[in-house]
């Protein structure tokens, strides 16, 4: 094979006489001599079949050109939620988290030179605390799903029990990858019933299935279907009773107006932080949010880096660091709580500085927004006769459903997207007792004008 | 003289005023303001909130808190950062621009597929392209990290021991692996074998060939490994693991070192991890988010998590296929870290094949180059030694250094700093003594490395004639030394603003 080296702006040295005067230094001629040891028959004998490399400017017209065949919130109207939102970013939190300090560093392997992302990682920690009203927050998880996964196992190996009592309409995603986690141990889950009529949790059912074998209960508030739980206090009762731990899952931009979930007796709290200064990226990156009280046995058991508040050795200046690394994987191996390593860190920053600019009022007005809005939008649907919205009645937030009677999801929401409207995510596959129903998310960036739209479209189309 | 920015930063909570605001929401109409109390009075007066302790501070107030402390923050963009098995190559900013665009970010993945067709097509390319690269037949994009592509690695080898009516329950992990790999194994339901290096650094054939028997469900193999060594007995190490009828995984952390030279497909490996932080250039955000794609032979393509990204030429059209009865589990939310893989995708069109290529050649001579200035240093030694060249990365044991002077590897790492340098790993690999594991990658400029040898051969130089200056290391940062032990010390733990101010419990 031909062997070219030729100038690249990635590789510093390539084509200069540097190059040469490395080689030279190591007293070898070509560079083949540095993969002598690389048996011959593994050496690849060709070029990569990718093709050549192009400049930046080719590459953003080819990228650009690839992309044009998404369409994005801007160039239609899209109520779809479930597990990621689409929600406005301010200008400021995208300049913070482009700041080339933080985009470029690694996690904080030495603390002295890296205070910036650990004061705000610490920052996150302390910020998502006060909105959970729990104490600790770890520096982030992949997302809900794998923070609810890593929460099921640190539940077992707190408790030595082994099951997961799950409510019936928790995200099936959500669900899917606890199970994934629990296997594993041996562990499995235990379906509690929720009510048709009103979503609640059915407390005899939920009594029923827990047991000395419950290693925690679940739950989710506001729900995956959007309406809200109000027996909260009742189902921390039934699971502290039979010694399990109290896991809730939460959306927090409903926080600045739903009672958070350590003021109701939660031992864990999971959830998806990506609202909070996050794009929905299709689908990632997100942010698990991870926290836990202030018990040091709990803390111990924790998956994930935990930045800590110390000072300098000489005790002059406050100084941040990670903290109990003896759980991690870097130091316990094959004892560590998680294998979790590279997470999401930067996403966490993102939320300490949407959490920092809005502030208390902003979260505030931001779940008020959201609660109005959800709230116009299933009046305006109710309204219009042939849809019943919300299927349960119960308080409901950014997120409810449609039920659509006898008109099958698929073909109304392709009737829906011909008028530029993505109209939600489809139900019938995940919940068939639900019937055809779909699952709307409205948030501050969805306009009147948009519900309206959206209400007056659907009416005609089932006209 | 290299000088951190040093800011008495106080937390954002101590910066809050009551009454200040740094970001409004638009009025909202009188049809939906008029909704809201109507919607306050249905949630029962128990589930609402009753006191929110958030703090409150101008717009301005957060930008310069925020930029302060980037400030206090070292990254690639602001000098050397040889961190070893982590890759710290240049993040092209081109690929932030390219992941930043309205179609990356505002595209929900639960669109109509329709919709969404220049997402799917740029994964379809993609995984072509993972594909060729790494000799695999098929990816999948959902881990969202090496760690967890790790755990799915794992769970696909039972899966295909459980196939074969078989419940293999040990795992074989080397001595020098990264302890993600035994901590992956162990959260499958593996146990983990360990087995030693020999004195080639190599996996020790012999004892590999004790190790592995019928229980054996594979072996976590990084290649070159730890130490920077290219496992030359890879092909017998196949042979005994796929002979013992167990897996060969491959842990993509360093396959930065054979892009386009050698592929972990043809070694024989079944199933691989790729870091796309660190191989493919994209950042690692001060912890993450990173991407772990999983590739797989063609006979265990049927366990890779749904959805994939398939094509369908009939309709010129690509779409997730969620038809995959044999599928390991649900791993995450959706399909992967999307925005990661734009910049992912994007790097390697501008690399092209001869660039990954000429990458994979800048690393290693640079990190034999700077090997070469290193290891005739005093105190230094380069344990498991064969005269063999390194690959992109190399481990130097301080163990002489720390026992003439009292400096210790770590010692040295903080008095790096001071030089505008960032330390290489230390205490990595656990079977070297006073570790220092340095990757330079091919973006350095050999100037760059001619001055990490000589801060090198500066702190040496101190640890003998003034060692007292190196314990007190770093003076030029931030902060200073910090105590860490307090940072974990139940007395002094403090991990939230909560616990500081000491909340009601």
């Amino acid at each position: 094979m031909k062997h070219t080296v030729f100038s690249h702006p990635f590789i510093a040295n390539s084509a200069t006489a540097d190059w040469k005067s490395m080689l030279s230094g190591l007293r070898i001629k070509s560079i083949q001599d540095l993969y002598s040891d690389v048996p011959a028959k593994f050496l690849l004998r060709r070029k990569l079949n990718l093709g050549d490399p192009l400049s930046e400017l080719e590459t953003f017209n080819h990228v650009s050109r690839i992309l044009a065949n998404n369409r994005s919130y801007r160039e239609m109207s899209v109520f779809v939620g479930a597990g990621t939102w689409l929600h406005y970013i301010p200008a400021a939190v995208s300049e913070a988290i482009s700041r080339s300090e933080f985009v470029t560093s690694y996690t904080q392997y030495q603390p002295e030179a890296s205070q910036g992302m650990l004061m705000a990682l610490f920052e996150y920690q302390s910020l998502m605390a006060e909105l959970l009203e729990m104490d600790v927050v770890n520096a982030s998880m992949y997302d809900w799903a794998t923070a609810l996964g890593e929460a099921g196992r640190m539940s077992a190996r707190l408790t030595r029990r082994r099951e997961v009592v799950v409510p019936r309409f928790a995200s099936p995603e959500r669900r899917g990858t606890l199970q994934t986690y629990l296997d594993p141990i041996g562990g499995r889950m235990v379906e509690a019933a929720q009510s048709k009529e009103s979503g609640q949790i059915v407390l005899e059912s939920l009594k029923e299935h827990v047991s000395s074998d419950t290693a925690a209960v679940y739950l989710e508030n506001p729900s995956y279907l959007g309406f809200l739980e109000t027996q909260v206090t009742a189902v921390a009762e039934i699971s502290h009773d039979a010694g399990a731990l109290f896991i809730v899952g939460v959306d927090p931009t409903s926080l600045g107006i739903i009672k958070p979930p350590g003021d109701y007796g939660a031992d864990i709290v999971v959830g998806e932080g990506q609202p909070f200064g996050n794009p929905v990226n299709f689908g990632g990156p997100l942010l698990g949010i991870l926290a836990c009280r202030n018990d040091l046995k709990m803390i111990r058991a924790m998956p994930g880096r935990i930045i800590g508040m110390t000072t300098t050795v000489d005790e002059t200046q406050r100084a941040f660091v990670m903290s109990l690394q003896t759980r991690e994987q870097h130091i316990r191996r094959g004892e560590a709580t998680s294998n979790i390593c590279t997470n999401n860190a930067l996403c966490a920053l993102a939320s300490a500085v949407y959490l920092s600019l809005l502030g208390k009022n902003g979260v505030q007005e931001l779940s008020k927004h959201i609660l109005a809005k959800t709230k116009y939008a299933i009046e305006r649907f109710s309204a219009i006769g042939t849809v019943e919205a919300p299927l349960f009645k119960a308080p409901h937030f950014k997120e409810f459903t449609l039920g659509l009677k006898d008109r099958h999801a698929d073909d109304v929401l392709r009737e829906l997207l011909k008028h530029e409207i993505c109209g939600g995510k489809s139900l019938a596959p995940e919940f068939p007792e639900l019937g055809e129903s779909v699952l709307v998310c409205v948030t501050e960036l969805h306009s009147k004008q948009q519900i309206d739209n959206y209400v007056e479209t659907l009416d005609k189309i089932l006209g | 003289m290299y000088r951190q920015s040093r800011w008495n930063e106080p937390l954002i909570f101590e910066i809050s005023r009551e009454g200040a605001v740094g970001h409004v929401l638009p009025k909202l109409e009188k049809e939906i303001s008029a909704q809201l109390k109507e919607a306050t009075n249905e949630i029962p007066k128990h589930l609402l909130r009753a006191k929110l302790n958030l703090p409150e501070a101008s717009e301005l107030e957060v930008v310069r808190h925020f930029t302060r402390l980037s400030q206090m923050n070292y990254g690639i963009s602001v000098g050397t950062y040889p961190l070893g098995s982590c890759t710290m190559k240049y993040n092209p900013v081109a690929n932030e621009r390219f992941a930043s665009l309205e179609k990356v970010q505002n595209v929900h993945p639960l669109q109509d597929q329709r919709t969404v067709q220049g997402s799917l097509e740029l994964l379809y390319r993609l995984e072509k392209s993972l594909c060729e690269i790494t000799g695999m037949h098929k990816f999948s994009f959902i881990p969202a990290a090496g760690a967890q592509g790790e755990f799915l690695g794992c769970l696909m080898v039972k899966a295909h021991h459980e196939e074969q009516g078989e419940h293999r329950r040990k795992m074989i992990v080397p001595d020098s692996a990264h302890g993600t790999n035994p901590a992956s194994a162990e959260m499958a339901g593996f146990q983990v074998d360990v087995v030693k290096s020999d004195e080639t650094g190599c996996v020790d054939i012999e004892e590999l060939e004790t190790i592995a028997t019928e229980e054996t469900a594979g072996l976590m193999l990084t290649n070159p490994n730890t130490l920077g060594i290219f496992e030359r007995n890879i092909e017998e190490i196949v042979q005994i693991i796929h002979g013992a009828g167990g897996l060969l995984y491959y842990d993509g952390a360093n396959l930065n070192a054979i892009m386009g030279k050698a592929r972990p497909g043809d070694m024989g490996f079944d199933i691989v991890h790729l870091n796309v932080h660190k191989t493919f250039s994209t950042p690692h955000g001060g912890g993450g988010p990173g991407a772990g794609p999983v590739g797989v032979t063609k006979e265990l393509q049927k366990f890779l998590p749904a959805p994939t990204v398939e094509y369908q030429s009939a309709t010129h059209s690509y779409y997730l296929d969620y038809n995959r009865p044999k599928a390991v589990g649900k791993m995450k939310m959706f399909y992967g870290n999307f925005a990661v893989y734009v910049k992912t995708y994007a790097y390697i069109l501008m690399m092209g094949a001869e660039g990954l290529q000429l990458a994979a050649e800048a690393s290693v001579l640079g990190s034999n180059y700077l090997l070469s200035k290193l290891r005739t240093l005093r105190g230094v030694a380069v344990p498991f030694d064969s005269g063999e060249p390194h690959k992109h990365e190399f481990v130097l044991s301080l163990s002489q250094l720390a026992k003439e002077t009292g400096v210790r590897a770590l010692d040295t790492a903080k008095r790096f700093l001071d030089h505008g340098v960032h330390a290489p790993i230390t205490y990595f690999p656990l079977i070297i003594d006073e570790a220092l594991m340095v990757e330079p990658t091919e973006s350095e400029p050999k100037r760059e490395l001619d001055n990490f040898a000589e801060v090198m051969s500066k702190i040496i130089e101190e640890a003998y004639h003034e060692p007292k200056k190196v314990l007190g290391a770093p003076y030029n940062t931030s902060v200073g030394r910090i105590n860490e032990v307090k940072a974990s010390h139940p007395k002094t733990l403090c991990l939230s603003w909560r616990m500081k101010r000491g909340a009601p419990r």
